[in-house]
């Protein structure tokens, strides 16, 4: 028995390349500029108000300025064209693209697969998530246990810069922990470990108010992913500016 | 508020067909199935359409409108311009049989596949005690009208013939997932959904989610949490590697 | 002429809805080889319709609640006229059918302890229907559908084949029954995909058919119910009872044309919804019967009081038993103060919180928002009486299910006698279950008891494939659509939900040029998949079925149930104990009365004597 014989890859009348196209364009000018800020190794750390930029959070090799690493700098100076991120970005590139929302996102984007529903993918063969590489998409749940200490950090960084007072940069650094913390907390894994992977809610109440909760919010999670990215971006935008003097920052106390 | 609708819908059967041309009158308030049935008392008498209650709750209608899985009793005319041509053809992953029929049976093989509901065999009927939160996930599950829409649309095995061997399909891996969650199954489901029903080929690109008229969350409540407790048992290096250092099997 | 496909199964179940496929459940956990037919494809039977929950006094809600008090509800129902030994039956192991769903995998709504919950509806005094939000009907099919997979699965295991004892043919029509002198053989039908005859050798059948909602214009039916087992019945011998007592369910759309007749769940009501009529005012006040006076409240202060203190208040008229309330908005239509599109306004949104509302009607918003783009947190439905459910079918032995005809069995809707003039919501279910298990077991034990086979002889074959293949043969005739078209009109407004004796011999007249017009379809192309063919022969069912409805209903000179006559509007204790049993032989078909079998006297004293005054004849009552 043969399938209907309809040769067009797709019937589909709407414009079903948009929402791919406009994915693939907005990762790929945001892996850009994340690209040209790692490798500039200048610019993370505002002296006079302790503004440190996420991307470079923490800083733990010799080349770092002291004042910006509130952890120690643990390893020797890095070789090459190599930057103080590169220890940290693995991390969390790791979780962004193992990330359930982000895996759907470039799946279709950059690989075409299928590039939207019910238009065909260009591949001949697929195996999915079965074989390597793919298969170390399960890791996902380890690289959330990373980010959110990633995240605990960059939350002490944002609070740590208002001991000099208060400026648009402390908001901004806030906020973008918040966004931060609410794309960690909403993660599917997030989600299972709270209380999705037990089988009787009625015995954990507790545990099944957070996954109710985290529900909510994983409700929101690709929401929650481009806010956080895009913010990511335009937090280390900003601290980049005041840092290299192009801007100063407006203050509100002190 | 009649007018004259173009359409375009597929004739044939295994042997060949295409896309045919119909001008038929439509009416304010009708739906695509309407339509068909209006070609098949004036026009095309023998045009086979499958379909049954008309109100979006047996899943007999599927097919794709405009190249979208959709049914057809559940797509009203309204959504498009009256001076569209909507065409409408049979889903495409599964054999023709004519028309707008296709065989599903693919599907009810799958389901065969899936081990039954494992009750704990001393409790007596009238003794099951659930919680109204425990059964709340399976019962989304349960909503499923059996449409195949999601079958239909996932490229695993729209886009790759050969994947069908290997895997359930969404429809079956969320069976899988409503047997895991319900309070009283006893079965292991784990490897089952990895080993036995291809969880491992869906990439998560929730095409079955946006195709389904129940609005299940089949991605983010099934087959995502089925991944996590795979990962949970088979991706977990610190079991893994326990289990290497102390020689379980 | 292609060689014919040919079956042998010890059990053959038609239809595979709850009674269909309950009975081959049991036919199977009995030892027989058992095969389902069925029109639609496995699952999508129109019990996946059934909204409300099933009826079962389990009593996990209010503990008061017994199979006797289930009783009473149902006799009361049906207006005393129900078979008492089979509504005994039914209220009884109900609960036990329940329960046995569980063990399946259903998982219905529960109680804060953990039982199954159990909601108010129509006519039954205490909260009784087990039921997974508005769905229920989709989780027993899912349900039983499941059950029967698992049992091939335990044949694979055996025997390395699913099929061997249990065995479903989807999308496949029976056009006759086949018979070895007074005894069942067999059945004969087609694929519907190919057009391909098969021969099915069988001692017993089992009829699981559903109802007849085809031969009328607004009916919540699918096409499946074109009264096929009613008519394979007929044509087999057996009788039908109760053939004009046919239920105008009150609340259909009536809006969008194309969805006219498709069902607004009873549960609407049973969570707070209330009728209006154009001037805004709860019209049902006005029509509480005698006979339900000291049960419901007239005042909307009581019955708003009854949704949250059962004990203390009576219910709201908005929940009196379907035909009340189906009559009711016919006459508010008539007058006058209907909805723009010719219903009365059922109201939810002012009664509950748009969340309540998404919660406790999941189906019925979507089915709104996505049929006609209302929305039901903000907007009240318009509704109308359709037609959905047929309370005659084949007289059957209550334990049995077993016809009159050796060997042939009959469950569900198409069977007769349980629901008497008019059924309650909920307990069609309850009847798919109950009834569905014994007639498998009915039918098991019968073929275990037989010491020959009956056999299928050639000429049987050669005619019942003749008569299938008859539309194709003639050339000019006319097109199946037509006729059915006008036999949906002639039903609706002549049989319909109001009768008089003038319209009723003149939808019996048109019934008979239907009849001859019938004999001269003309179907084209060819006999794979094609719709047109398909509807030919469900109309010759259909034409059967609606001329005994007709006869009968000219025949019973009272108003009761689910049969009300404008020329006589009241109820006759004389009726009450005849039944009308329609039957078919060479001359056609005919109607005559029979005496009702006396209802036991254990069961009689659960009743008031003063509730029995209004039923029973001062004879019977001595």
């Amino acid at each position: 028995m043969a399938r209907a014989e309809i040769a067009a890859r797709t019937l589909r009348t709407d414009r079903w390349w948009l929402p791919p196209l406009t994915t693939f364009v907005g990762l790929l000018l945001i892996s850009i500029y994340a690209a040209f800020r790692t490798f500039q190794g200048d610019f993370y750390w505002v002296d006079q108000y302790h503004y440190l930029t996420p991307m470079y959070s923490p800083c733990l090799t010799e080349e770092c300025i002291p004042a910006a690493s509130h952890f120690g700098r643990w390893f020797p100076a890095l070789p090459g064209f190599l930057t103080p991120p590169v220890i940290i970005i693995p991390f969390l590139l790791g979780f962004r693209i193992t990330c359930y929302y982000y895996r759907k996102a470039y799946y279709r984007a950059a690989w075409a697969s299928p590039p939207a529903c019910a238009v065909a993918e260009p591949h001949s063969k697929y195996t999915g998530e079965t074989r390597f590489p793919l298969i170390a998409q399960n890791l996902h749940r380890y690289f959330f246990y990373a980010a959110s200490l990633l995240l605990l950090i960059n939350i002490y960084d944002a609070v740590l810069a208002f001991g000099t007072g208060v400026g648009l940069g402390n908001i901004i650094l806030l906020v973008n922990v918040g966004l931060l913390a609410a794309y960690t907390l909403s993660c599917h894994s997030c989600r299972h470990i709270a209380g999705g992977r037990l089988k009787h809610f009625s015995k954990h109440p507790v545990r099944y108010w957070m996954w109710t909760q985290i529900s909510k919010l994983n409700n929101r999670h690709m929401l929650l992913a481009w806010t956080s990215l895009i913010f990511v971006c335009l937090t280390d935008l900003y601290v980049a500016l005041v840092a290299s003097g192009t801007i100063s920052d407006l203050r509100f106390i002190n | 508020m009649s007018y004259q609708g173009k359409f375009r819908v597929w004739r044939g059967d295994d042997s060949g067909g295409g896309l045919e041309d119909f001008t038929v009158e439509v009416n304010e308030g009708e739906v695509v199935l309407d339509i068909i049935h209006r070609l098949q008392a004036t026009q095309a008498p023998d045009l086979a359409v499958r379909w049954n209650c008309k109100a979006g709750k047996c899943g007999s209608c599927s097919a794709e409108i405009n190249g979208r899985p959709r049914l057809l009793c559940m797509t009203r005319m309204s959504v498009f311009d009256e001076s569209e041509t909507i065409t409408v053809t049979p889903m495409r992953t599964f054999p023709i049989i004519r028309d707008l029929v296709t065989d599903v049976s693919f599907n009810y093989t799958k389901a065969r596949e899936v081990p039954s509901f494992a009750p704990p065999k001393d409790l007596a009927p009238g003794e099951y005690r659930m919680q109204q939160v425990d059964v709340e996930r399976s019962q989304e599950f349960r909503k499923c009208i059996e449409c195949f829409l999601c079958q239909n649309t996932c490229h695993v095995v729209r886009d790759h013939e050969e994947n069908k061997e290997a895997f359930s399909g969404p429809r079956f891996l969320m069976r899988v997932a409503e047997l895991e969650m319900h309070p009283l199954d006893t079965a292991d489901r784990v490897d089952q959904a990895q080993d036995d029903h291809g969880l491992g080929y869906c990439n998560i690109t929730k095409c079955c989610s946006e195709v389904c008229p129940e609005h299940i969350h089949i991605t983010d409540n099934a087959l995502i949490p089925m991944k996590e407790r795979v990962a949970d048992r088979k991706y977990d290096p610190i079991v893994w590697l326990g289990n290497k250092l102390f020689k379980r099997s | 002429m292609p060689e014919l496909e040919r079956h042998s199964f010890d059990v053959l179940v038609i239809g595979a809805g709850g009674a269909g496929l309950r009975a081959a459940i049991e036919a199977r956990e009995h030892g027989m080889r058992t095969a389902v037919l069925c029109k639609s494809l496995f699952g999508k039977a129109h019990t996946v319709m059934a909204e409300g929950g099933i009826a079962a006094a389990m009593g996990n809600v209010n503990s008061s609640d017994s199979w006797q008090v289930h009783f009473r509800d149902t006799m009361r129902g049906g207006k005393f006229l129900n078979n008492w030994r089979m509504a005994e039956l039914h209220a009884q192991e109900a609960p036990q059918r329940v329960w046995e769903l569980e063990t399946y995998g259903a998982l219905f709504d529960r109680t804060k302890d953990g039982r199954i919950s159990q909601r108010n509806f129509g006519g039954h005094e205490y909260p009784r229907l087990a039921h997974v939000g508005d769905r229920t009907g989709l989780e027993l099919i899912r349900t039983l559908q499941q059950k029967i997979v698992s049992l091939q699965q335990e044949d694979f295991k055996e025997f390395g084949n699913y099929e061997e004892r249990l065995r479903v043919f989807q999308e496949f029509t029976v056009t006759d029954l086949v018979k070895d002198g007074d005894r069942i053989a067999g059945a004969f039908g087609y694929w519907r995909e190919s057009g391909r005859f098969v021969l099915f050798e069988a001692p017993a059948v089992i009829l699981a058919t559903g109802g007849i909602g085809k031969s009328f214009k607004v009916t919540s039916n699918s096409w499946e119910y074109t009264g096929d087992g009613h008519a394979l019945a007929l044509r087999a011998g057996a009788s039908l009872i109760n053939m004009e007592f046919i239920q105008f369910h009150p609340t259909g759309m009536v809006w969008p044309p194309s969805v006219k007749g498709i069902l607004v769940t009873e549960s609407v009501r049973g969570d707070g919804g209330v009728l209006r009529n154009s001037d805004g005012k709860r019209f049902m006040f006005d029509y509480i019967p005698e006979v339900f006076k000291d049960k419901y409240a007239d005042n909307e202060e009581e019955g708003d009081r009854w949704y949250t203190d059962q004990a203390n208040n009576r219910r709201p008229p908005e929940l009196l038993p379907r035909d009340e309330v189906a009559r009711a908005i016919n006459s508010e239509v008539k007058a006058g103060r209907g909805s723009p599109h010719g219903g009365v306004f059922l109201d939810v949104s002012t009664r509950l919180p748009a969340e309540e509302i998404r919660k406790r009607l999941p189906s019925m918003h979507h089915q709104f928002k996505e049929l006609a783009d209302v929305d039901i947190t903000a907007q009240p439905m318009e509704v109308g009486p359709t037609c959905h459910y047929v309370m005659g079918g084949v007289e059957v032995d209550p334990d049995t299910g077993s016809s009159s005809v050796a060997g042939l069995y009959a469950a569900g809707e198409v069977s007769g006698g349980m629901h008497g003039s008019n059924r309650l919501g909920g307990n069609s279910l309850s009847d798919l279950l109950v009834f569905g298990r014994r007639a498998g077991a009915g039918a098991a034990e019968y073929v275990r008891a037989l010491d020959q086979r009956p056999a299928v002889s050639e000429d049987t074959v050669t005619e019942a494939r003749a008569t299938a293949l008859k539309p194709f043969q003639q050339e000019g005739g006319e097109n199946p659509y037509t006729l059915h078209m006008e036999l949906q009109q002639s039903m609706n407004d002549l049989v319909g939900i109001i009768r008089r004796q003038a319209e009723m011999e003149e939808a019996l007249q048109r019934l008979e040029k239907l009849k001859e017009r019938a004999q001269s379809l003309t179907v084209e192309g060819h006999q794979q998949f094609n719709p047109g063919w398909h509807l030919a022969l469900d109309l010759r069912n259909m034409l059967l079925v609606s001329e005994c409805v007709a006869k009968a209903a000219l025949l019973r000179t009272e108003s009761r149930g689910g049969h009300t006559r404008d020329d006589h509007p009241s109820m006759d204790a004389e009726w009450r104990r005849k039944l009308l049993v329609c039957n078919v032989d060479e001359n056609g078909v005919s109607v005559e009365e029979k005496p009702q079998i006396p209802i036991r006297s254990d069961l009689l004293d659960l009743f008031d004597r003063a509730e029995l005054e209004k039923y029973l004849t001062a004879e019977e009552l001595s």
